[in-house]
């Protein structure tokens, strides 16, 4: 998700200095490493040659970690292993299509606050705080208590949540991209309004969004672990990371290594992000050195 | 200073505003009819009719909105189904608990987060710079439950030092009442701290590129002065605004934690009232927390013009 958003800003000069920023940068190649493995693990997950996740197995319940099971088995003697691959999934999923959301609804209604400005950004702007004034968290808990729990719900709930962030950001970088010369060019030599829009403020929001995206999957992929954790995103028997931990949070001290991976791979693929997220910014930030 | 605070406060009202209609707006979403959800197992037409009635649901949608929020504005945010007590008094009745482990958990994040800033960003390029960065990206990055389970295993499970869950109030048994919170705090402080560091060192930083450093360094003031007096006061500024605001992180820190830790705080009630399909006690937590996300703003506001003497004035 977030190469196709690079690609069409980044592949067109693939040798800027922003690229070459960005493959110089040591915590952020290793973030997207991280991220790398995880996408692999995921997409190819079908194809891998381990358990089934659902499958239960009655002789091998909450059994430790050994060569048949490497990361051992949960209270229905399921293989972990297999039901973290899965698991991934739904959190790479989640991460992706709700900050995908916030991104539809956020840019659009950021530009047209930022360049319309008067009642326009008033109304839109008032909207926003008013979101933001509602937690991350307690909104995405509202939303799935009256959506009702589900994975689909928590990634609509997660994104709706997420995209007051969008629409601040990109109103201000509108703002700041309408005052430059080529837009007042572009008015001068008679373009009409929805043409500027698309060719000249749109792909001039794009480089700190995608910082944002990058930034925002990692606390998107938190956000829907601890919807699950809390009983309102995935739902049984789908596998996902915050529902694992559901469930081994009664088997804590039977069988402690099933809190233990689910937890470290939340951990890996939202440190991933962020290091990619960080060093994207410090590549698009003319002042770094 | 009142002028520039009253007006941040009427600014705070239409935000006020479009947060009750979207609260409202919630119930609306539920799928089917409101009134069979509220009667549960009874579905005799004339209890369907008397519920109908009693929560106005025969009335246009726009005067329903206004009685819901005439009642609001009088403090009254309807009844909880399951135990049948007011949103009002049960949310009053947990917020203290969430409030002390909010407190608890800014001062661990304070004491972690401020001072790991400073050194981070005085000492920016070095080990120490890199480690500490390392550390808080690590603390951002660790889902706060997980860690929260981690912690039960190794100190409660394991070294038996501090209890797993519980709560006892501050006015029963001051010692044992911040032993039983001291886990979940340093959890839900730790996420913070992480935050607060990184902001800290980008303040200090911004701030020690400033002239008035330098002048202070020319004039030969020892260095411990020149960062705690001149620099830190300075940076101290947005350091104050961004703990507020971090306010929203807490609320939704202290859920899990709460639920972790089997707390009985504001975070707990409103998870369980998903689960009890308790309808009008989410409301009445999204408003309570809405309101006091606005006034934290407020505060801040207040708190920036005040830290800052040249805002003091007119």
């Amino acid at each position: 998700m977030t190469q196709t958003v690079a690609d069409p800003v980044l592949a067109r000069r693939p040798q800027s200095r922003v690229w070459r920023k960005l493959r110089n940068h040591r915590s952020a190649t290793f973030g997207a490493a991280l991220v790398l493995v995880f996408i692999v693990l995921a997409l190819a997950a079908p194809y891998l040659p381990i358990s089934d996740p659902a499958a239960a197995d009655w002789s091998a319940i909450r059994q430790p970690p050994s060569t048949a099971h490497w990361l051992g088995t949960d209270e229905l003697g399921r293989d972990q292993l297999s039901r973290m691959i899965w698991g991934a999934r739904a959190s790479l999923m989640a991460g992706v299509v709700s900050v995908a959301i916030a991104i539809a609804i956020g840019v659009p209604f950021g530009i047209l606050a930022g360049y319309f400005g008067g009642w326009v950004d008033a109304v839109i702007s008032r909207c926003t705080e008013a979101l933001l004034a509602i937690p991350f968290l307690i909104l995405a808990i509202a939303l799935a208590a009256f959506l009702g729990p589900s994975l689909t719900n928590a990634m609509i709930a997660i994104g709706i949540a997420a995209t007051p962030v969008f629409i601040r950001l990109t109103r201000g970088q509108a703002i700041s991209v309408a005052a430059e010369d080529y837009v007042e060019s572009a008015h001068a030599i008679g373009l009409s309004t929805p043409v500027i829009l698309r060719r000249y403020i749109f792909p001039n929001v794009l480089p700190p969004v995608l910082v944002q995206a990058t930034l925002t999957i990692a606390s998107a992929i938190i956000a829907e672990a601890s919807l699950s954790f809390l009983g309102l995103g995935q739902q049984p028997p789908a596998p996902s990371w915050g529902a694992m931990l559901n469930v081994a949070k009664g088997f804590m001290t039977q069988a402690p290594w099933m809190a233990m991976w689910p937890g470290i791979a939340i951990f890996l693929v939202v440190l991933g992000f962020n290091l990619l997220g960080d060093g994207l910014r410090d590549a698009l930030d003319p002042r770094e050195e | 200073m009142l002028s520039y605070l009253a007006r941040r406060v009427l600014i705070a009202i239409p935000t006020l505003i479009l947060i009750s209609i979207f609260v409202f707006a919630l119930q609306k979403m539920l799928p089917g009819d409101p009134v069979l959800a509220l009667a549960g197992e009874d579905r005799d037409p004339e209890t369907l009719e008397r519920l109908r009635e009693l929560y106005h649901l025969n009335d246009p949608i726009w005067m329903q909105y206004l009685m819901w929020v005439g009642d609001a504005v009088r403090g009254d945010l309807g009844q909880s189904i399951r135990t049948g007590l007011p949103v009002t008094e049960m949310v009053l009745s947990k917020l203290p608990v969430t409030i002390q482990l909010a407190v608890m958990s800014m001062v661990f994040a304070a004491v972690i987060g401020i001072p790991a800033g400073i050194v981070s960003a005085i000492r920016k390029g070095t080990v120490t710079d890199y480690v500490a960065n390392v550390v808080a990206l690590s603390g951002l990055s660790i889902p706060n439950f997980w860690l929260g389970i981690m912690l039960i295993l190794l100190v409660s499970v394991k070294w038996r030092l501090l209890p797993a869950s519980g709560y006892v109030p501050l006015t029963e048994d001051p010692l044992q009442s911040i032993r039983t919170m001291l886990m979940p705090a340093f959890v839900l402080g730790t996420a913070l701290a992480a935050s607060l560091m990184r902001h800290t060192r980008s303040a200090m930083l911004g701030v020690l590129r400033q002239d008035y450093v330098r002048t202070a360094r020319a004039k030969g003031l020892a260095e411990r002065t020149v960062i705690m007096h001149h620099a830190f006061r300075n940076a101290l500024t947005p350091v104050v605004t961004l703990a507020a605001l971090l306010f929203g992180e807490l609320i939704a820190g202290a859920v899990l934690t709460e639920q972790i830790f089997t707390i009985p705080g504001f975070g707990k009630m409103v998870v369980d009232a998903v689960f009890n399909r308790d309808y009008a006690v989410v409301q009445g937590v999204v408003l309570v927390t809405a309101l006091g996300f606005i006034l934290m703003n407020l505060i801040a506001d207040a708190a920036y013009v005040l830290l800052n003497p040249r805002l003091r004035v007119g």
